[in-house]
């Protein structure tokens, strides 16, 4: 191994170390008009009037959108008009657009539309969304356009039902011993991507609709507004250029349809529309809450019988991406342990809050926290060590996923060995308290994941290689980057598989979806793995190509080649042969004939075998593979103030290979840092009429410098067989586990059982003054 | 994005600061004297604030002065907190001020523009109030000099057309010990769940307070119950706790009842600070 | 006197530019001037993503406007010349997504002009006026203490 598992210095990093690095928001022309929204500021009211007349008197308004029914969207439901009508379901739905020469007037004529509500009641939690008298979010349900694979139940907030039955229930509880049963519950919170969401869409007199937007699908933007709106599909090119940060938040698609409405209302000029920073966390998509309730029987060697599980996913005002994130949820319900008797009902819920997205980690981090409390609850109650009592459950090959795949030394990496190796990292066998003084204790929290990821059957990767004159290549596939460095890891996987220096893989950066094989959407960790795999496959493609023509320049059999320091030469006699730049482009013969030509390789990659669920039982092939990863988090806890200080934060992942080692230590870091501030402080609080209280990064806090602990972070490498040098994904794995370790810690540390998030003293203050 | 114009006038003298207002306002301008102007950008872009004329009176030297004269320490109002941080004349405030929003953001807000804020924690004008601090104001009657307790009642009570130009306090509060501490709702930024300054001089306590109530205040009752000799920590603070002014705040940082919990602790932890008193 | 025609001194060029009063010096600096460095974050002054340098010092352009920049030295992201702190950050990781990086950088490199000696309480009081949510902060710290140390 040449490049692969090098720390390998990202391809665009001096651009973003001076500043030249270009957003979408960075790309301005005249003339460009500004849109500006008008936003809900209820959780559920009726729309009475829209009074636009003094908006229109602001010099420099062309348009403005308001009150008419344009196509449902939607990803699974066509549940939400892209500008409200008739009612508001949630704080911050867009209600108007306005469009003006400049972002000023926008707002200023934004701010002169008077819009007239009726308060409805509103539905402020999935449990009470579930309760049988509960208002209703959508009157029509029954009526709306959805995927076959979406279960709504008209007249009743659920807009789906994953249902999970494995085994055989009352086996499983007749052979236990020992029950645990708890609720936990967490509000949705936001992803807080520093670039906030932007869109701008021109609209050419020849059809051609030009879309750049900070987005983590433009492909599924370019496909949803064909469907939506009935435009030709290739007359839609989607350009997305480098993106500030996403985590899922950025894999919906919404302002892009308004800045498309927008464009096409003023005759095709450009528009864009620019979220600020509220609007980001209110109007566009947010992080899922869930209310949960878990139940395990174990016997007394400690080995779970039975689970029951019940999630209420909070998806918010519409289903879109939350009907997805329910079927995941549904999909990894126990976390990493084997459980053969099983029974598990995952609800999409309907409520008036804003609506959900994709979070780094699909569904995960948000039940391993439910899993792994119960986990800790059950260990208590069976007087087992806690790591231990993970141990001797975790997920192995040979055992079924709660979908019935049956898993392989491929398939699920190692999560024992994880678990060791966590145990080590944290020092666990010193004890889970250590006392500092009498009112000072340090303390130490367990937990586990697992995952695949849950996407589309039909998902495609796909990657183009050409050729520079002097023999270096070009790599483009539809991988966005949106920080992970995928894109960098791709030229490593080329350079690797070609042998070649990484710095002579020059890699386009902007996606154009006219232009950029697609890949799906750069979502769920799988960018390395089906980008990887089409490179391979384009690699092998160019290996083809170069050797048919050197081997006619050569006057040599084919096999006889090897390629190497971008050269094509003979096995055995190194010093004959081709450089590329003699080849990319054809040979040319001394008397100026030449044959070959351009050398073009393509590659593509579809995941195999997988299927959708079935509706009863949920049996199915989700995804390819199941990463699995063991944490710790270790507190300092003050026992007078219920105060504490992040000390330590540990992951072991079973990544499956190592591509990159900085890039890969730096991904479970920042994603650990992201899942301590989910676990400890991010949230949103609303009030009883489904406002959001915080929608300021003031009053929304993420983790700042210095509140960080200190970070170990471990690797198992179980290869995953088919993946591109054995790679899994690894994305989001530094999170998913950092709510139940740190909830564990604090359980712990102030002798009281805590089942929400976030973290905060006062929420250990009001358990312990509960528990008096 | 400010979505309403104004004039910007940067006056050079109090006096024409003064005139350019009482004309302004004359004019329907809602003129708004600015120094740091990180309100009315914030507040503005969220409709909270409005002005058609800014007088920015930061080129006033008045307003700039950080010097000693005689036993007083003059700090004028349109010092950042971060100049008044590195320059440290006055060590409870330098504490109290560098825990004010972040580094960079108090490198543009200013003295004068925190303790006449809309946003209600007024964190820096505690020290000022315990330090029995005297204010010197501009306005259309002329210069005043006042004693903060005057003029300083939750907010500070100016008249049309008057602003803030130096505090002036006595070196002898600026020598004495001191405490200050914010908590947070968790962690270590955001605004403040509660912030208590306390000051000790001719052996009594002092204690101000920001985050529990809609303002910031200094309690002669607080200090009363605090300062009751021969009695507990325990009893003392249970003192203060029943004399608070009122309302409790009860929000997104925490619930009122979770705020006197927090209050109390502090209080314990004044006492150990500067009165010997040690409280388990 | 709503709008006004004022010379900028950015990147040690002098730039003339018409604003309106109520214009941010980021909105300027970005819409006037073609500096998109500097990124809008939240224009509330919470996040240091359009952190510049105004007269050695950093300044969260989106709390200041352009007439008040009037006067003194702007240095934006494009105008630091190879400083070392760049470097570092692409040696330590200390970015992933890149949108916050020219503010953190930014502020950073003033903290090294001004405290050269800084310890952990300094670089933690200035770099916590940043928001990173990509990295863990880890990478910055080593970053910035890399430079620290050749000093």
């Amino acid at each position: 191994m040449e490049v692969i598992g090098k720390s390998v210095i990202r391809k665009e990093a001096v651009d973003k170390v001076t500043g030249r690095a270009k957003y979408t928001h960075d790309y301005q022309k005249i003339p460009l008009l500004s849109g500006k929204m008008v936003i809900s500021p209820y959780g559920h009211a009726k729309i009475v009037n829209i009074d636009t007349s003094e908006a229109w008197k602001v010099p420099g308004v062309r348009a403005i959108l308001a009150g008419k029914q344009y196509p449902l969207t939607g990803e699974a439901i066509r549940d939400r008009p892209p500008i409200a009508v008739d009612k508001v379901r949630y704080h911050g739905e867009p209600v108007a657009l306005v469009v003006a020469d400049t972002p000023a007037q926008a707002k200023t004529a934004a701010d002169l539309i008077k819009v007239q509500y009726e308060l409805l009641p509103v539905v402020n939690s999935p449990t009470q969304a579930f309760q049988k008298d509960a208002p209703l979010v959508h009157e029509r349900l029954g009526e709306y356009k959805k995927e076959a694979d979406s279960h709504p139940v008209p007249d009743t907030n659920i807009a789906t039902l994953i249902k999970i039955r494995k085994g055989n229930i009352e086996k499983g509880w007749a052979e236990s011993d020992t029950v645990v049963e708890a609720s936990f519950s967490f509000a949705p919170s936001d992803h807080v991507a520093l670039e906030t969401r932007c869109a701008t869409a021109e609209i050419l007199p020849d059809g051609n609709i030009i879309i750049m937007t900070s987005s983590q699908a433009p492909f599924m933007v370019k496909r949803l507004i064909a469907d939506y709106f009935g435009e030709d599909m290739g007359k839609i090119i989607v350009r997305t250029p480098l993106v500030g940060g996403a985590y899922g938040g950025k894999a919906p698609v919404q302002l892009e349809v308004l800045a498309y409405l927008a464009s096409k209302e003023v005759g095709g000029k450009p528009v864009k529309i620019l979220n600020t920073r509220e609007e980001d966390i209110l109007t566009s998509p947010c992080h899922i809450g869930l209310d949960a309730t878990v139940k395990f029987g174990a016997n007394r060697s400690g080995k779970i019988t039975v689970a029951e599980i019940l999630y209420l996913w909070d998806g918010g005002a519409y289903s879109d991406k939350a009907i997805d994130l329910t079927r995941s949820g549904a999909t990894d319900c126990t976390g990493p342990y084997n459980i053969e008797n099983l029974w598990c009902n995952s609800y999409c819920m309907y409520t008036n809050h804003p609506y959900a997205a994709p979070f780094r980690g699909f569904s995960h981090s948000e039940l391993s926290f439910a899993i792994e409390r119960t986990m800790d609850l059950l260990a208590q109650k069976l007087n087992i060590d806690p790591l231990e009592l993970r141990y001797i459950n975790a997920i192995m090959p040979g055992n079924t996923t709660p979908t019935r795949v049956r898993l392989n030394k491929s398939n699920v990496g190692n999560l024992q060995k994880c678990i060791e190796k966590v145990r080590g990292l944290i020092k666990w066998d010193e004890g889970p308290v250590t006392v500092l003084n009498d009112r000072f204790i340090r303390v130490k929290g367990v937990s586990c994941s697992w995952k695949t990821s849950t996407i589309d059957t039909d998902a495609p990767s796909g990657v183009i290689l050409t050729f520079n004159r002097d023999g270096s290549i070009n790599l483009m596939s539809g991988v966005v980057e949106i920080g992970t460095g995928t894109k960098t890891i791709l030229a490593q996987i080329l350079a690797e598989r070609l042998k070649m220096d990484v710095n002579k893989i020059h890699v386009r950066m902007e996606v154009d979806t006219q232009t950029t094989p697609e890949h799906w959407k750069t979502v769920a960790s799988r960018g390395t793995f089906m980008g990887g795999r089409a490179v391979l496959k384009a690699a092998e493609d160019v290996i083809h190509q170069l050797k048919e023509l050197a081997a006619c320049v050569l006057r040599s059999p084919k096999e006889d080649l090897e390629i190497a320091n971008s050269r094509v030469f003979l096995r055995d006699d190194p010093a004959i042969g081709l450089h590329f730049k003699e080849i990319g482009y054809g040979y040319k013969y001394p008397n100026g004939n030449t044959v070959g030509g351009q050398i073009i390789g393509r590659g593509s990659y579809i995941l195999r075998h997988l299927t959708p669920l079935d509706p009863e039982t949920g049996a199915g092939k989700p995804g390819p593979e199941w990463t699995v990863a063991a944490y710790g988090v270790e507190i300092e806890f003050d026992k007078r103030d219920f105060t504490y200080r992040l000390v330590k934060a540990a992951t072991v992942v079973d990544i499956g290979r190592v591509m990159n080692e900085k890039a890969a230590i730096g991904q479970v870091m920042g994603a650990m840092s992201m899942g301590l501030a989910f676990a400890g402080r991010e949230t949103f609080y609303f009030d009883e009429l489904g406002r959001v209280l915080n929608p300021q990064l003031r009053t929304y806090r993420p983790l700042r410098y210095g509140e960080n602990p200190e970070y170990l972070v471990g690797f198992v490498e179980t290869p995953q067989i088919d993946g591109p040098y054995g790679a899994r994904g690894v994305g989001e794995h530094g999170l998913m586990g950092m709510p139940g370790a740190l909830g564990n810690a604090l359980s712990t540390a102030a002798g009281v059982s805590l089942h929400n998030l976030p973290l905060i003293p006062e929420l250990i203050w009001k358990a312990k003054e509960a528990n008096k | 994005m400010l979505p309403f114009d104004f004039d910007y006038y940067k006056p050079e003298t109090l006096q024409e600061a003064v005139e350019l207002y009482q004309y302004l306002d004359q004019q329907g301008k809602q003129p708004m004297v600015f120094s740091g102007g990180t309100e009315l950008i914030t507040l503005g872009r969220i409709d909270l604030a409005y002005t058609e004329a800014v007088i920015d009176i930061k080129w006033i030297a008045e307003c700039k002065v950080m010097q000693v004269s005689g036993d007083h320490l003059l700090l004028g109002s349109t010092l950042t907190l971060t100049q008044i941080e590195e320059a440290n004349l006055f060590p409870l405030l330098t504490k109290t001020a560098s825990e004010v929003a972040d580094h960079s953001a108090r490198g543009k807000i200013t003295l004068g523009g925190n303790i006449c804020a809309r946003i209600f924690y007024r964190e820096a004008v505690l020290p000022f109030l315990l330090a029995d601090s005297q204010v010197v104001i501009a306005g259309p009657d002329g210069g005043k000099v006042a004693a903060i307790h005057d003029v300083f009642h939750e907010e500070l009570k100016l008249k049309r057309g008057e602003f803030l130009v130096q505090t002036a306090t006595e070196s002898r509060f600026i020598r004495a010990p001191f405490f200050s501490v914010k908590r947070r709702q968790q962690w270590e930024t955001g605004y403040p769940l509660i912030t208590v300054a306390a000051l000790k001089i001719d052996q009594e306590l002092r204690v101000a307070i920001s985050g529990l109530c809609p303002f910031p205040f200094r309690s002669k009752e607080i200090e009363a119950a605090i300062n009751k000799s021969g009695q507990s920590a325990t009893v003392r603070v249970d003192g203060a706790l029943a004399v608070l002014p009122k309302p409790i705040l009860n929000d997104v940082e925490g619930s009122a009842e979770y705020r006197l919990f927090v209050l109390r602790n502090l209080l314990i932890d004044v006492l150990a600070a500067l009165d010997g008193a040690r409280f388990r | 006197m709503q709008s006004h025609t004022i010379t900028l001194n950015i990147n040690e060029e002098s730039h003339i530019v018409t604003v309106r009063a109520a214009d941010t010096l980021l909105y300027t600096l970005r819409g006037k001037l073609g500096l998109t460095g500097a990124k809008p974050g939240c224009l509330n002054g919470d996040c240091g993503a359009c952190t510049v340098n105004v007269d050695g010092w950093p300044m969260k352009s989106c709390l200041m406007l352009a007439v008040e920049a009037v006067g003194k030295k702007v240095t934006t992201i494009e105008g630091l010349k190879k400083a070392p702190i760049q470097q570092a950050f692409i040696e330590n990781f200390a970015f992933q997504c890149g949108y916050c990086t020219p503010g953190f950088i930014m502020n950073c490199h003033s903290l090294i002009e001004q405290h050269p000696d800084a310890d952990d309480r300094t670089i933690k009081e200035w770099l916590e006026s940043n928001i990173c949510r990509c990295t863990s902060y880890i990478e910055i710290e080593q970053a910035v203490k890399s430079v620290l140390k050749k000093k």
